[in-house]
């Protein structure tokens, strides 16, 4: 059996006085063997990524290696030098970070920046290493690699500057390749194929690779063996199938189980009644102006219908850029649609004006995405609650009722009320946001990625929260996500969008079985972990 | 609490705070300070020197026993008085003109961020605005309108409009993208409302760093003003004036100068710390280093 690549023996890193636990990471082994991929999962918080940034030599100050050891091909890391690191870095170990757009120089061009990390480490001459981006550029399945050297990022797609960033990770042959959640803010088409080139690339190569991710799916897809975190600590290590088929830990079998499957459960019956919410043909197209005050139109969203009832759960799915939230800010009338007519319940309000819509207000509400942005930081959760229930005219006391009624019904203490939006975690943050839809009685709920952000344990959690109150309020619910396996469990029909259009629409069941449209096949093909 | 903690944690906030509370403190208890009243002359007592021991004769003749710390001007009244006095005026001067340029700021501001019809027509006259000298703008408006506190205010506060204005704007275009603005607008939250309790107190950490350099500016302007003699008529003693009538004898008696600057140096020093310490902590940007 060959050295590993990378081994860490009995890792501490300690987190400065005051925080939630002694320790980032405590009592960390692993070790990653040449050619081979582990996986460490865990949900946020767990200490993943601060114990690769030790193993790159990058803690932040307050952060402190307190016990263990880190070995690269035989060489102590913790001992090393910064120089000796900043040496490594590139040569022996490459880096892929989550976000490419901030991972790369927006000033230079990519070919520049590839360049600079050749002349540090390598004594190749202009021609060589021009000879050598372009290599690898191509490598890295990049067409027309002249025209991308030349590029800044920004006139790049997520995906092609993901390929940049991993281009830099592998140009030099590194023995290790840390990758960072890489794929997690990328579509699933663009993931899938991402995801196939490391693979590629490895084995190419023959490097270990230290694969950091939350995502279940990705983990089957391309994991050797499985390392799961929990608040700093291991608790599973062991091959993939292993860890994945016969969980030894409850934390593992918990996350497991807490991945949504991407069959959808048998079909409910929605009672027939009047629709909540109707659409017919929206269009919205924004209009750009140039020196010249001649108009340019970027049309984001063409003739989207849609009918909602009562009680029932509609989902829309597409990737990002395919107007699913452009259509949903027009049906909750946050912006103005070009054309088309919007019915909520008899009222059409397409067309209304800022003031005759404020009445009907109350009719769709919203949950949004970001759990730290979507309370307002400086009001209590006590004042955002009652703010809705005051508008439509509610006394202070009934409001306040309704506040303290609803807390309890999203499952927080009544204590909740009095304090800061910033004493809660992600999930309970969505809760009260979701609390606060409720204070205006709406008859539609629209949830605009609003699970996206949130860990798979307390995302199930929320998903249970949202079916309990559909269920007991009667509410038409819209469901914006990009998740594919959430929209299975939770949505009686989908919507998938594309390019600001509909492309295919029907019953849950029956398009997760027979896609007909060959998008709607790529997409539900792409879903990380579908093969098994 | 904690932001409170935070702060005096920060050097530069601890010190400009400490500095201007000494001020504070010097000018509210001028009285009490061994002083006399600034504006009263005294023949018997012109040019003298610092740290001369005598009497001081007030307006009514009662005679004081009285020590010049820092002397008299040509006029024979106390500069040490003066100097005390001077104070008050500059840390008003200081106060109202923030006040002053952060409420019409935020105002055009928030209206230019949120409506965008009100958006062109404001910008431009703010631009017309900045495109005239602060200290021409100022004198402008004090010739037109008369030397008084309450004008020297206005006439300092509205060269600083524009800058406020500018900074309220970029921030309520950004906040009013935010999600929790966006579910105000759900709730069918008034407008006014959503500009006074969601934007508004989201944008008060910036506007109070800027108010703290408005205030410095304001110091200083306050003292060119006076120097260039279109500031408060000399029986309000301001550092600007005592520095300006001090200018006619500076070679033989720098004193009338230089005792005014070094209280008005380190105040306008204390309010751009003071004004560091509070970005360093309130802005996020700047936090984490």
């Amino acid at each position: 059996m060959r050295m590993p690549t990378l081994e860490i023996r009995d890792l501490s890193v300690a987190l400065p006085a005051g925080a939630d636990r002694p320790h980032a990471v405590a009592h960390l082994s692993l070790s990653i063997r040449p050619g081979r991929t582990l996986c460490i999962v865990g949900e946020s918080g767990s200490g993943k990524s601060v114990m690769a940034t030790a193993v790159m030599g990058l803690l932040p100050k307050a952060l402190r290696a307190t016990a263990g050891e880190i070995w690269l091909e035989g060489e102590s890391l913790l001992d090393a030098k910064p120089a000796r690191l900043r040496a490594l870095r590139g040569k022996s170990m490459g880096m892929v970070f989550q976000e490419p757009m901030t991972a790369l120089n927006p000033v230079m061009t990519c070919g520049d920046q590839i360049d600079e990390l050749l002349r540090e480490h390598t004594p190749w001459s202009a021609a060589e290493r021009k000879t050598e981006i372009l290599r690898v550029l191509k490598r890295v399945h990049l067409k027309d690699p002249e025209r991308i050297m030349r590029s800044y990022a920004h006139q790049l797609s997520g995906g092609q500057r993901q390929r940049i960033v991993i281009a830099m990770a592998v140009i030099l042959k590194p023995a290790l390749l840390i990758c960072d959640e890489p794929t997690t803010a990328l579509d699933v088409t663009t993931q899938k194929e991402i995801l196939s080139l490391i693979a590629e690339l490895q084995r190419e190569q023959g490097s270990a690779v230290l694969f950091i991710t939350h995502d279940m799916g990705v983990v089957a897809d391309i994991a050797d063996d499985v390392l799961v975190m929990h608040r700093g600590a291991c608790v599973e290590l062991g091959p993939r199938n292993e860890v994945l088929l016969h969980p030894q830990a409850d934390y593992t079998r918990m996350l497991l189980d807490a991945v949504p499957s991407m069959t959808p459960p048998p079909p409910r019956v929605i009672a027939p009644g009047p629709a909540r919410l109707r659409a017919e043909s929206v269009d919205k197209t924004y209009v750009s102006r140039d020196w010249m005050g001649r108009a340019h139109l970027t049309p984001a969203l063409q003739a989207a219908s849609l009918e909602l009832l009562g009680g029932e759960t509609v989902g829309i799915v597409g990737e990002s850029g395919s107007g699913k939230s452009t259509f949903a800010r027009c049906l909750m009338r946050l912006i103005d649609p070009t054309g088309g007519a919007i019915h909520w319940a008899d009222d059409e309000v397409a067309t209304k004006s800022e003031a005759q819509l404020r009445p009907l207000r109350h009719r769709v509400q919203v949950v949004f995405q970001d759990p730290n942005r979507s309370l307002n930081p400086r009001r209590t959760v006590g004042q955002s609650l009652v703010e809705g229930a005051i508008n439509f005219g509610a006394s202070d006391a009934q409001a306040q009722a309704l506040a303290e009624h609803l807390i309890e019904r999203v499952r927080l203490p009544r204590e909740a009320l009095k304090r800061y939006p910033s004493q809660f975690s992600g999930g309970q943050r969505q809760r009260i946001a979701i609390a606060r839809a409720l204070a205006c009685k709406p008859e539609v709920l629209v949830a605009d990625e609003a699970v996206s952000a949130l860990d798979v344990s307390v995302q199930a959690q929320i998903l249970d929260l949202l079916r309990d109150i559909q269920q007991e309020l009667g509410l038409g619910l819209l469901f914006i996500t990009h998740d594919l396996r959430v929209a299975a469990q939770l949505c009686d029909r989908v919507i998938v969008m594309q390019h600001g259009r509909i492309v295919e629409q029907g019953p849950t069941q029956s398009l997760y079985a027979n896609p007909t449209q060959t998008y709607t096949q790529h997409l539900l093909a792409s879903a990380p972990g579908h093969a098994r | 609490m904690r932001t409170l903690q935070r702060l005096w944690a920060n050097g530069a906030f601890q010190f400009g705070a400490s500095v201007l509370a000494l001020v504070l403190a010097m000018s509210v208890l001028a009285p009490v300070l061994g002083t006399v009243d600034p504006a009263v002359m005294d023949y018997n007592n012109i040019n003298r020197t610092a740290g001369f021991e005598g009497t001081f004769t007030l307006v009514d003749g009662t005679e004081l026993a009285h020590r010049f710390w820092l002397g008299t001007d040509n006029f024979g009244r106390d500069l040490y008085s003066r100097v005390i006095y001077g104070a008050r005026v500059s840390l008003l001067v200081a106060a109202c003109t923030a006040a002053l340029a952060l409420l019409l700021g935020s105002l055009i501001g928030m209206l230019a961020g949120y409506f965008r019809v009100a958006d062109q027509l404001l910008m431009r006259v703010m631009d017309g605005l900045m495109a005239i000298p602060a200290i021409l703008l100022a004198i402008a408006l004090v010739a037109a309108l008369g030397a008084s506190i309450a004008t020297v205010v206005v006439a300092i506060a509205i060269p600083e409009v524009p800058r406020v204005s500018r900074l309220v704007r970029s921030l309520v275009l950004t906040l009013r993208e935010e999600p929790f603005v966006e579910a105000a607008r759900a709730l069918a939250t008034p407008t006014p409302v959503i500009l006074t309790r969601h934007i508004l107190p989201n944008a008060l950490a910036p506007l109070l760093v800027q108010g703290t350099f408005v205030a410095a500016s304001a110091v200083l302007l306050e003292a060119i003003l006076s120097f260039l003699g279109l500031g408060l008529p000399a029986e309000i003693p301001t550092w600007g004036n005592i520095m300006a009538e001090g200018r006619t004898q500076f070679s033989q008696y720098p004193g009338n100068v230089l005792y005014p600057a070094l209280f008005l140096v380190p105040t306008v020093l204390a309010f751009n710390l003071l004004g560091d310490g509070l970005r360093d902590v309130l802005d996020p940007k700047f936090s984490k280093r």
